[in-house]
């Protein structure tokens, strides 16, 4: 089975659970002044429930096969490319989003563009770290000096950084 | 109105004005490029320094330069990484980006930049003869018929799938009108499908969203397969000059889409977003087959029909606000408490009370216009070289803005888990060749669409309305005919390559 379907059918069970949500879940706690509105809360999402499951399956079971196109990336080749940059990458990713609010901007931020060039294999740190903090700081000062946007700047433990 | 019209240029025609108009041009092209900063929260920013500045009309034309060069300054990032902040926006980069990836980067922000002048222009010249008529039309529109508008932008989804593609454009649709469904709606005092996580009471953002779905899966892909980053170009800048031929080619595009930009942007509600998915679906409909098969791959007409209505639709919404006082948008709302504050009281006395207001927005927002383009066409071999820059630094700039952008709008870290999480399902949706695009369109549609849905069956008290509103039936119908037409033309297709003969 080619990777569409697959998704089509992952797709299905979500809008099926998403479908089940709307029909049997969202109504119980309904107030009884609402329930004589001509739409509830569940109106819309019953309709997008079958609609969506009524276009999986037809994904599902059609017989239209595609090909890739060209140019793009063939998944069925997918440990010839770079796939485990792009996995760190992810990784950096979501350890910045953790790390983000306990380390501060900053610091982080740093961390985040330094270590992703060097995972695409940039090795002249003599050029990337000021390139990283000048960036850095130009951003924090742009967003939380000039735009007013709260961004905590330095670890908790030195204070909120005004 | 001529009289009016000298009025609104002497105002505006004074030193100060005109350093006004540039400095906000400039403000706004650049804070604009940061994807999450749009339009709207560039002017909510900008409106302290406009009202300490004390008179309306410096102010306003303040305004109106940030406006515009905020709007271009968006396209600019759709254009350049794919990473359409604004949701006006995220119909150029259907043919901006490619255009980028070919190495006519500059071409590209060229267009883009020559449609938006058009568009704003022809829009403003639109604004000064029909406003007050338009006021009135305007006001026919009911929920019903909006509900039937946005059915008409999803349908027209169709029109961005290739032959076959149809079920899988709408299978996004409808998947990015249920994640619309989650979190709390503005008619249901209810939270739905939050599975009980908090973060997920106000529903997806949605620059989370659009980062994920186009920037994230592309920077994903540079990564993956780095012969995609050397362009054949090696980054150089060619090709910033339109040709005569292309000229004629997008000529007749930018005159359309201007006209049909603007009067959709006159529906309140409806506003830039629909007006530049419509104009992009409608020009690939009545494209010859050569010029539809570009779409989507870097067509300059692609290009030109979105920002021309995006700018005309922006234009357009400032009609019921000068002369009914509804704010048709986010931006309109937000430059009425501007406006508001400067003591102008927008509403259907405007044009007789203060007369030199209102002429003086209309002036200042084709002056905006011309600025931002004298200002930007000298700018764009530099910005285009922003695509120069080498990959192992690219790269992570492009995730960390894509990171910044749903980071600043939630100031919420969980945002880039999910962002993160989301661009994982893009990529892999995308190796499927599922269309993204239309995922992302129902999901900014998707709270629109059932809020004018619920309002019409609770005043109609039930589904009566299709059938009471021929304006509706009419819609729904285009609506209908949108969805069969592809596939229907698909199946013909496939029957001819089978050699069954037509059966007409």
């Amino acid at each position: 089975m080619a990777l569409d379907r697959w998704i089509s059918l992952i797709i299905l069970m979500i809008t099926m659970a998403y479908g089940y949500a709307a029909f049997f879940t969202l109504d119980v706690g309904l107030p009884p002044f609402m329930q004589r509105n001509a739409i509830w809360p569940s109106t819309f999402p019953k309709v997008l429930a079958v609609l969506a499951i009524g276009c999986a399956l037809i994904i599902l079971l059609g017989k239209g096969e595609s090909e890739p196109k060209e140019a793009d990336i063939d998944y069925r080749r997918l440990t010839d490319y770079n796939l485990g940059q792009a996995l760190l990458l992810l990784a950096m990713m979501a350890a910045y989003a953790l790390m983000l609010r306990p380390v501060g901007f900053l610091i982080s931020t740093v961390a985040f563009l330094t270590v992703s060039a060097m995972v695409l294999g940039e090795r002249k740190l003599q050029y990337l770290l000021p390139i990283a903090v000048l960036a850095t700081g130009v951003v924090w000062y742009l967003v939380q000096q000039v735009l007013g946007i709260y961004l905590r700047p330095l670890p908790y433990f030195l204070g909120t950084g005004g | 109105m001529l009289e009016g019209i000298m009025i609104g240029l002497s105002t505006a025609f004074t030193f100060s004005n005109l350093m006004m108009v540039i400095g906000g041009c400039l403000i706004g092209t650049f804070i604009g490029m940061l994807p999450g900063l749009g339009p709207m929260s560039i002017i909510s920013i900008m409106i302290p320094v406009a009202i300490t500045i004390g008179d309306p009309s410096a102010a306003l034309i303040l305004l109106a330069g940030v406006y515009y060069g905020a709007i271009f300054g968006g396209s600019t990032s759709s254009i350049l990484i794919n990473a359409p902040g604004v949701a006006s926006t995220v119909a150029t980069s259907f043919d901006g980006y490619p255009l980028a990836r070919a190495g006519k980067a500059g071409k590209a922000l060229t267009v883009a930049a020559i449609s938006s002048f058009c568009g704003g222009s022809i829009g403003a010249v639109l604004l000064m003869i029909f406003a007050p008529a338009l006021a009135t039309v305007a006001l026919l529109f009911h929920s019903s018929e909006y509900f039937a508008l946005m059915v008409v932008g999803l349908s027209a989804i169709a029109a961005f799938a290739g032959t076959g593609q149809v079920a899988k454009a709408l299978l996004m649709t409808l998947l990015g009108l249920i994640m619309a469904t989650v979190g709390e709606g503005a008619l249901f005092n209810m939270p739905r499908f939050t599975m009980g996580i908090m973060d997920l009471q106000s529903g997806f953002g949605f620059v989370t969203l659009a980062m994920a779905m186009f920037a994230l899966p592309e920077a994903l892909y540079l990564v993956l397969d780095p012969t995609r980053s050397n362009n054949e170009t090696g980054g150089e800048i060619k090709d910033l000059r339109i040709t005569r031929a292309e000229a004629k080619e997008i000529a007749p595009v930018i005159g359309r889409q201007s006209v049909q930009g603007f009067l959709i942007g006159v529906l309140p509600g409806a506003g830039a977003t629909i007006a530049s998915f419509l104009g992009y679906a409608v020009e690939r409909n009545i494209a010859s087959k050569e010029d539809q098969e570009k779409f989507g791959k870097g067509s300059i007409k692609g290009l030109a029909a979105p920002e021309a209505a995006n700018n005309a639709a922006c234009t357009g919404s400032f009609v019921p606000l000068l002369t009914l006082g509804i704010p048709g948008s986010g931006t309109t709302a937000i430059l009425l408490g501007a406006l508001i504050a400067l003591n102008v009281n927008p509403g259907p006395r405007l044009m007789v009370d203060q007369p030199e207001i209102f002429w003086a927005v209309i002036i200042s927002m084709y002056i905006g216009n011309l600025v931002l383009l004298i200002l930007n066409l000298p700018l764009i071999p530099y910005i285009a070289k922003i695509l120069a820059v080498p990959r192992n630094y690219l790269i992570p700039f492009i995730l960390f803005f894509t990171m910044m952008g749903a980071y600043i709008g939630q100031n919420n870290a969980t945002e880039l888990l999910i962002l993160v999480g989301l661009g994982i399902c893009a990529t892999v949706l995308r190796f499927a060749d599922y269309p993204l695009a239309p995922l992302l369109i129902g999901f900014i549609l998707g709270s629109m669409l059932e809020d004018n849905f619920a309002r019409a069956m609770q005043l109609y008290d039930g589904i009566g309305f299709v059938l009471e509103r021929p304006m509706t039936m009419g819609l729904l119908g285009i609506a209908a005919v949108l969805i069969i037409l592809p596939s229907y033309r698909a199946r013909r297709a496939r029957l001819r390559a089978k050699g069954v003969a037509d059966g007409d």
